[in-house]
């Protein structure tokens, strides 16, 4: 980009061109996220009810540790993550490799499909799986009518099944999302490479690990990382599905948050605690994705 | 390919597709359906289409939730979409090692759940609130100004600015436009795919938004339909027909919006500029 040089004065203005065009976005940001932010580590050593809030050090983040609820919530979170991030990307990597082939027929339809339950809003997929998935509901009736089952079995009101809904839901939601991101990452790699490996003999497995795997990995490591911060955020699905019963066998982190800050005596100082344990699981997560993928970014 | 992988292909993209579809056509034909039947597992349509929507018109004011959530959408959109892409231009057309240091800082606020900072935004606009009482708690502004903004969508439009073709700048700064004017004038227009990918996501996730309404939001008056939807569905005796045909209406909007700019969408995610 190697335009004439230009007098320091034009360089000044600009400069200051720069600054404005990004002021208004970069002011937002420093309100609505970094501010907040802080002000949520400061009330993390403050306890009390409603507004009225002590000072209280570290008794905060001492509670977290033996709080019973919170460590349920942590280990429900931990499961979903841990069975349903990897299921969701292969899943995902998988259709999109079978739908960038040439000779696939019908492909805008699979395409469009596969990605139609990205549009729905949270809610009312929950609303609607909460029903499928009744004991005396749809899913069950199938299941039933094919003999893979004998009797229908509690997808919402028994413990097990209970998680194994929420992530069936989540996987259901995100996987036709992640796999739009693969397919255009996909569409941009050139053929020639491909071609290549198959004048060598390189089988379609051999081509998918040596080839797609290592160029798809930044998308991959992306899509992994948002779909961390995602399911370590997981309230929608949660509270429309099962409202984080029984018990609290599906409670999620960010549900405990909001039923300690608006449902429970509000104490926005132990929110503000449980909440800054999330933020460092994912720092930790991320690094550790980072790590994983060979830190070439 | 032999023609068994090839079978198994179809097979498997058959079934995914199934898989995404049947929700959708289960939630179609449960809203021509009564409730007795949609809990009895009818699949077929049925005929009470219109006496769902009458049901639901006289329990709910469905009618208000969805003008709450086009006027918050339509907001946050618009909204977002100038102030992320001015950003986007700015931070990729006048580079500095400067800027690209904030730039880098923005990205972090990507890994800020918004669980952790909700708390103090509630408290936020509760003093707000106080001062500016139509943009604090309870109210439709106070849902769209906390979200206007991601990172994200900053480094979209910065991303996407890259392949903007940069002699187009100079032409027009000898052509005599200022500098905003380039903005409006030239790079706007020319990167229409990539602004109608970033309003189709920026829309959708601000009208399927959900956690922060329900903590802002307070009067039933200024519902969302998220936050209808939760409460229907969470009813002791739910009428599922009536429901169902709530959800319907809720997602033709983003469905309207995802069927008429898909293509856009697709090429904005590949970041091409047509």
């Amino acid at each position: 980009m190697s335009t004439a040089k230009k007098g320091m004065s034009i360089e000044r203005k600009s400069n200051l061109t720069g600054w404005l065009f990004v002021s208004l976005a970069v002011i937002m940001i420093f309100v609505f996220y970094f501010y907040p932010m802080f002000q949520a580590l400061l009330l993390s050593f403050k306890s009390g009810t409603g507004m009225n809030l002590q000072f209280t050090g570290i008794d905060n983040y001492k509670r977290l540790f033996s709080d019973i609820t919170f460590i349920t919530a942590l280990k429900n979170t931990f499961i979903y993550l841990i069975i349903q991030v990897p299921i969701m990307i292969i899943l995902a990597l998988f259709i999109s490799v079978l739908l960038n082939n040439s000779q696939l027929k019908l492909k805008g339809f699979f395409r469009t499909a596969i990605f139609l339950p990205a549009v729905t809003s949270l809610v009312a997929y929950s609303v609607i799986f909460k029903y499928l998935f009744a004991t005396d509901g749809l899913v069950n009736k199938l299941l039933m009518n094919i003999h893979l089952i004998q009797t229908p079995i509690a997808w919402i009101t028994d413990p097990f099944w209970a998680k194994v809904t929420i992530i069936i839901a989540i996987t259901w939601r995100w996987t036709g999302y992640n796999m739009i991101f693969y397919l255009s990452s996909l569409q941009n790699i050139d053929n020639s490479i491909y071609e290549a490996a198959r004048i060598d003999g390189a089988s379609a497995t051999r081509q998918f690990f040596g080839i797609t795997i290592p160029l798809l990995k930044p998308i991959i490591l992306f899509t992994s990382i948002t779909s961390t911060i995602g399911t370590l955020q997981l309230f929608d699905e949660v509270v429309n599905i099962t409202k984080g019963g029984p018990g609290n066998s599906t409670l999620s982190i960010s549900q405990y948050i909001y039923n300690l800050s608006f449902k429970y005596s509000s104490d926005f100082g132990y929110a503000a605690t449980v909440s800054y344990s999330i933020v460092v699981i994912i720092i930790i997560l991320a690094f550790l994705q980072f790590k994983l993928a060979g830190d070439d970014k | 390919m032999s023609n068994i992988k090839k079978v198994g292909m179809y097979v498997f993209l058959s079934v995914c597709a199934f898989i995404s579809i049947f929700p959708f056509l289960w939630m179609l034909t449960s809203s021509t359906n009564v409730s007795a039947d949609v809990t009895k597992g009818r699949i077929l349509p049925g005929s009470h289409l219109f006496e769902n929507i009458r049901n639901l018109f006289e329990t709910v004011d469905i009618s208000n939730a969805l003008l709450n959530s086009a006027k918050v959408s339509i907001s946050t959109t618009l909204l977002s979409l100038l102030i992320a892409s001015l950003a986007g231009f700015g931070f990729e057309i006048y580079r500095s090692k400067a800027r690209d240091a904030v730039f880098s800082i923005l990205l972090l606020s990507m890994m800020i759940p918004f669980a952790a900072i909700m708390i103090p935004l509630f408290q936020m606009f509760g003093k707000i609130s106080n001062v500016v009482p139509f943009v604090g708690i309870d109210t439709l502004s106070g849902v769209v100004l906390p979200t206007v903004v991601t990172a994200f969508l900053i480094f979209f439009f910065r991303q996407n600015a890259k392949m903007f073709p940069k002699d187009l700048l100079e032409a027009g700064r000898i052509d005599g436009l200022t500098e905003i004017g380039l903005f409006f004038k030239v790079f706007m227009p020319t990167m229409k795919t990539t602004y109608a990918a970033a309003g189709i996501i920026t829309f959708m996730s601000s009208w399927n938004n959900y956690l922060w309404p329900l903590i802002v939001l307070q009067s039933p008056e200024n519902q969302t339909v998220p936050l209808l939807i939760s409460t229907l569905g969470s009813a002791y005796s739910p009428d599922y027909g009536m429901i169902m045909t709530a959800i319907v209406i809720s997602t033709i909007p983003t469905a309207l919006v995802f069927f008429f700019m898909q293509k856009h969408f697709v090429a904005g995610m590949t970041g091409s500029v047509k």
